[in-house]
């Protein structure tokens, strides 16, 4: 069955095959090469003021114009690509890890051990993330650090129960109770066994996941509470945009097309992946 | 002497499995609260003596499978007992039910699900060396190619996926995997029913070769009667959970005692030696969550009277090694 090539050469093809997909993940690309070489796209500081130049337009010295502190903006998007890849990887990597964690052992083990972690996930689910971070940070100092903390540890329940969905399935094949009359222990069962079958939806959750995160931290920063300036970040290049939207608007269009540009390329390259690694569902 | 009770001989037997029974809970129903069970393996006694093969035959569903895997603890019973070379192991736990599993592998029906997509055939072979502190790395892969050799793959095989392989292939890796700890049980549940009526010969063969090379025992589970005896020494027919007929393979098939074997056998032509009628059994096999009283078989049985549905039939001795679980035979 097609379950047994999910990350392989078919993949790969059926992957680039897929044009949205393929595009989503050069978008996705690009913005790695930027946050990489920052210097290569920008060529101004980005937290150089020049009081002359305040939110001048577009123009040859500045491509994106300037704030009002005169920074360049196009310098502040390219370092503010940055603070977004950082956050989108590391909050869902806390989130995956979680989620793993959570679910292999609650579909691995059931009984009272599934009882009470999954109606700890329905409690999770619950809260309105958005004001549980917002109520969190106003206690925390609101910092890039915190703030991955946070959206990770308020992320991680899909994860948690889509692993043990797939981990209820996977416990009941032929091949772990061979590997049981082999001799193998649960460790061995669970990581050797259980978790690299589960690596294909997580791959789809974690990389839609980042998109997410994205967003929640451009939320996060815009309303003043994620990263502070004077780092950029695009959510925060966004509020001086809102401040100022009546005449210096490529102060809130640049950030917001690099938001919509990188979030839109996360799912659709997670929704190729998905496709990919179960072709029975395309052209659903 | 004949006219005694089946008693599984527990003395110089390779695995004896005595009364034992298994449920499994079927979904409450949710206004009565009435809690279901289906009866799986409803009191079984059987033995596999040492070098030998049990055939295991019956139609779906009528727990062979639950049977097979109760016999290597994949699965504890309600009750009973599961001996294994003379010590009990129904309870055994840890580093002692470890060491025995050594000694008892399966081969499982479905060569697609048993093999775990995401690892190597060598380290699929080799997993129990690795465990058992065997072999690992580089002697790992010699003795795994070698091992993939001996059951007919080719040699480059061990740095492949399974799915890079066809449905007898896969089997082939699933038998390696069975012998690679050298076990003296080899339970095989199904392990042809999934393939190509020529592959499936090919399989039959490679496990009896390696019977006489290994010497170990079989408890075969099939449907299949054909395949049931070709490969058997002696037979346990089952039906809905119970063992109905029991006896060494050559009668059973010469002259089969019990009405339900009588019928199944009469359902393969090939298999009467002796042409008889074609017994056609009417209706179909009753739910194992409310099996019928008395003859479990009692509701399609062509010799059914009275008695039948009010008293169960023990499996007692009706000739010499022969067992029965009827009123009539």
């Amino acid at each position: 069955m097609s379950g047994s090539r999910v990350i392989g050469r078919d993949f790969a093809r059926r992957l680039l095959r897929n044009r949205l997909a393929a595009a989503g993940g050069a978008v996705i690309l690009f913005f790695f090469l930027v946050s990489a070489l920052p210097g290569l796209f920008a060529s101004h500081e980005p937290n150089r003021i020049d009081i002359v130049n305040i939110l001048r337009p577009p123009s040859g010295a500045h491509p994106l114009g300037t704030d009002d502190l005169g920074r360049d903006v196009l310098a502040r998007v390219v370092y503010g690509a940055r603070v977004s890849l950082k956050v989108g990887f590391v909050a869902v990597g806390i989130a995956t890890a979680l989620g793993l964690f959570v679910g292999l052992l609650s579909g691995f083990y059931g009984g009272w051990v599934d009882a009470v972690l999954m109606r700890f996930v329905d409690m999770m689910l619950c809260f309105p993330t958005f004001f549980l971070i917002l109520s969190v940070i106003a206690f925390l100092e609101p910092s890039i650090w915190n703030i991955m903390a946070v959206i990770g540890l308020t992320g991680w329940m899909g994860v948690a129960r889509l692993v043990r969905a797939e981990t209820l399935s996977l416990k009941e094949r032929d091949f772990v109770a061979a590997a049981r009359a082999q001799g193998a222990g649960d460790a061995r069962i669970i990581f050797r066994h259980v978790l690299p079958n589960t690596l294909a939806p997580i791959l789809v959750a974690a990389t839609l996941g980042v998109a997410g995160a994205i967003l929640t931290e451009s939320a996060l920063s815009f309303l003043g509470i994620g990263v502070q300036p004077p780092t950029p970040s695009w959510g925060n290049i966004l509020t001086t945009g809102k401040d100022n939207i009546e005449f210096a608007w490529w102060l809130s269009l640049f950030p917001g097309l690099a938001i919509l540009v990188t979030v839109l390329g996360y799912n659709l390259l997670g929704e190729g992946i998905r496709d990919a690694a179960d072709p029975r569902l395309k052209g659903r | 002497m004949t006219g005694g009770i089946y008693r599984p001989e527990t003395d110089g037997a390779l695995l004896a499995m005595v009364n034992v029974y298994k449920t499994f809970p079927v979904r409450k129903s949710f206004f009565s609260g009435e809690d279901l069970r289906v009866r799986a393996v409803d009191g079984v006694s059987l033995t596999v003596p040492p070098g030998k093969t049990l055939g295991l035959v019956g139609e779906s569903g009528c727990g062979k499978t639950t049977l097979a895997r109760l016999a290597i603890r994949l699965l504890d019973p309600d009750s009973g007992s599961i001996r294994f070379e003379g010590n009990d192991i129904t309870h055994m736990e840890g580093e002692a039910l470890r060491s025995t599993r050594r000694q008892m592998q399966i081969v499982f029906q479905d060569p697609y699900s048993s093999l775990n997509p995401r690892m190597k055939v060598r380290d699929i072979v080799g997993e129990g060396w690795l465990v058992h502190g065997l072999a690992k790395g580089k002697e790992l892969r010699e003795r795994a190619q070698r091992l993939l050799v001996r059951v007919g793959m080719p040699a480059e095989a061990g740095g492949k996926y399974p799915h890079e392989f066809s449905g007898g292939q896969r089997q082939r890796i699933g038998i390696a995997r069975a012998i690679a700890l050298s076990p003296k049980l080899v339970v095989a549940d199904e392990p042809v029913s999934a393939l190509d009526v020529s592959v499936q010969a090919q399989i039959l063969n490679l496990l009896k070769d390696i019977q006489e090379e290994y010497g170990m025992a079989y408890l075969f589970v099939s449907h299949d009667l054909r395949v049931i005896r070709h490969v058997s020494d002696a037979v346990a027919v089952m039906y809905l959970g119970k063992v109905m007929e029991t006896g060494p393979a050559a009668d059973l098939f010469r002259e089969p005692l019990h009405p339900y074997t009588r019928s199944l056998l009469s359902a393969v032509p090939m298999l009467g030696d002796a042409p008889s009628e074609r017994i056609v059994l009417s209706g179909e096999i009753p739910s194992p969550i409310a099996p019928p009283p008395g003859c479990r078989f009692h509701t399609r049985c062509f010799m059914a009277k009275k008695e039948c549905a009010e008293v169960c039939p023990l499996l007692r001795e009706v000739a010499s090694g022969r067992f029965a679980a009827c009123h009539f035979v």
